[in-house]
């Protein structure tokens, strides 16, 4: 039973967060491709610098002497959101909208956000050089210990307070998006845009607005899926760089510009790597007396160094079964 | 002054223009339909109404305003809509979703709007729930109709309507068309289906390389030798 604690734990556990982190990161690369047609490479900087806004807002809080029974990452979330989504308008004011005005292709608008993720990139070492920071250097991490009710159980259900909010603030956002999406009348035009530019034109949808609705929500998707990742890990200047791949593969997998395929790709990408690099030989140790070799040390999948690859496994398993993602995306 | 008044429109795609000097007036009472043989510019004069494509001269007037090269987000709120040959449904998006794009300028309720589409269309109630891409192409084309009618246009432009229709359907598509005119709404439509087309028309407009070649009513012009000669495949009474 401790053997399945185990596994509880560093799969279920660490799948549901690292998930929900790509699930938050995903759902902004789908929307703007799905609303604007291009591959936006510059999304895993955009959750660095969100994460490095709210490090430096909750710098300011504990400047001010502001405690909060939740982490300070937490409690300067929502400002810090609104600060990246305007942000994120900026860029695309700046880079993205006079390339579209004169009509240039995807692919030049993919190589325009290849050159913003340089311009974020360097800004951040720019004012934070190139070391790694904590959310948690002078507040504690606190770990929570769930025991379990059984017989001969020693160990016990352990994640952190961070990652307990992450999954509740990944649930509310998808909760918020849905309803967004569903309900009212700009997260319809949105779905429309996506489904048929041309014909939400025709039908006198302010097609700006709803392109400045994507870079809202995007921006602050991004920056709280930085912030997720930093509070979960640590902040460095090439945090998203690692990410940003096993994002992509998350929205490909799920859909390009399907929201929900996101959501069902971020999971699913999650899960695949904490599975990939858990050593099953520990859930074998019971059973070492009735097989008749030893059992080795370690039987993870893959090598935690390449848990990267775990992605582009599914992605290619996927696209083989459905070349158009899960939720049957946009093909172009 | 008609509900809308093309004059001498010159335009294109930005290369050499398609239409070199067009002229359409259409009453809000009327079925105007416009014909003419393939690249005669029947659906770029419609795009150009639209702000679908640039007009360099020329004057559109929609009653009595001056609407030249202006976007479709302001003209739809002007009471003009547009139905285009393809793609013509949110096809991820229900019915009723789709419907309400059409109403998306409105800032009013529309649930009247709504019935009203609903009661013109039947068989879209039935299937409000569905997803537009999976309906039949009749079905399809109520849709489409239904969407351009939810801001309440006074003008309704239909490229080219039973394109792809099965005959049992283009024919209840040019009938809806009828009721839909009887209930107010001017009609302006590009047809390939000419003769039957013209049999509707209140106006009819016979385009070639992008200039009119006969105006009149439309059964002055299916009644008109040259016209049937040239454009509506030989004379009336095969």
């Amino acid at each position: 039973m401790n053997e399945f604690i185990f596994f509880f734990n560093n799969v279920l556990i660490s799948g549901v967060v690292l998930g929900s982190i790509y699930a938050v990161g995903a759902i902004g690369v789908t929307l703007i491709f799905g609303i604007l047609r291009f591959a936006h490479f510059a999304h895993g900087d955009m959750m660095t610098m969100g994460g490095f806004i709210a490090f430096l807002l909750a710098a300011a809080c504990a400047a001010l002497g502001i405690v909060a029974p939740v982490p300070t990452g937490f409690l300067v979330l929502p400002i810090a959101m609104v600060i990246a989504a305007i942000i994120a308008l900026g860029i695309d004011k700046g880079f993205y909208a006079p390339l579209r005005k004169r009509g240039a292709k995807p692919v030049t608008l993919l190589i325009a956000s290849i050159g913003v993720t340089l311009i974020i990139q360097g800004l951040i070492r720019l004012f934070f050089g190139s070391g790694s920071y904590s959310f948690f250097a002078t507040e504690i991490k606190q770990l929570i210990r769930i025991p379990v009710p059984l017989p001969d159980v020693t160990r016990t259900i352990n994640f952190t307070q961070p990652q307990l909010l992450m999954v509740v603030c990944t649930v509310i956002v998808v909760l918020a998006l849905h309803f967004f999406l569903t309900r009212t009348r700009l997260g319809k035009a949105m779905r429309a845009m996506a489904d048929n530019a041309d014909l939400a034109q025709v039908s006198g949808i302010n097609t700006k607005l709803v392109v400045r609705v994507t870079w809202i929500i995007a921006g602050a998707l991004a920056c709280m899926a930085g912030t997720m990742l930093a509070l979960d890990v640590s902040l460095k200047p090439d945090l998203a760089f690692n990410i940003v791949l096993p994002i992509f593969a998350a929205a490909i997998v799920g859909g390009l510009g399907q929201a929900y395929g996101a959501i069902a790709g971020g999971f699913l990408i999650g899960f695949a790597e904490t599975l990939a690099i858990f050593n099953w030989a520990i859930l074998l140790r019971p059973f070492k007396d009735f097989v008749p070799f030893a059992l080795p040390t370690d039987l993870a999948v893959v090598p935690t160094e390449y848990k990267l690859t775990v992605a582009f496994v599914i992605l290619v398993i996927v696209l083989l079964w459905r070349p158009t993602g899960i939720f049957k995306g946009a093909s172009t | 002054m008609s509900l809308i008044e093309i004059e001498d429109v010159v335009g294109g795609y930005g290369g050499a223009p398609i239409l070199n000097g067009v002229n359409i007036a259409i009453e809000q009472s009327d079925i105007g339909v416009i014909v003419g043989p393939n690249g005669a510019g029947k659906s770029t004069t419609l795009k150009a109404i639209f702000g679908l494509i640039k007009v360099s001269s020329g004057s559109i007037r929609f009653a009595g305003e001056e609407i030249t090269n202006s976007l479709p987000d302001k003209l739809v709120p002007k009471g003009l809509s547009f139905v285009p040959q393809e793609k013509n449904v949110f096809t991820s998006m229900s019915v009723e979703e789709n419907l309400e794009m059409g109403a998306f300028t409105r800032k009013d309720d529309f649930s009247t709007t709504l019935d009203w589409v609903y009661d013109m269309f039947p068989p879209l109630l039935e299937k409000r729930h569905q997803k537009a891409g999976e309906l039949s192409g009749g079905q399809r084309q109520m849709v489409a109709m239904g969407r351009a009618l939810m801001s309440q246009p006074r003008l309704l432009m239909l490229d080219e309507p039973s394109a792809g229709l099965s005959p049992r359907y283009v024919l209840e598509i040019f009938e809806q068309i009828v009721k839909v005119n009887k209930a107010g709404v001017g009609i302006l439509m590009v047809e390939q289906n000419a003769r039957q087309a013209l049999a509707l028309a209140s106006k009819g407009f016979v385009l070639a390389n992008g200039q009119n070649r006969f105006t009149g009513t439309g059964a002055e012009l299916i009644a008109d030798p040259d016209v049937a000669r040239s454009f509506l495949g030989g004379e009336a009474k095969r």
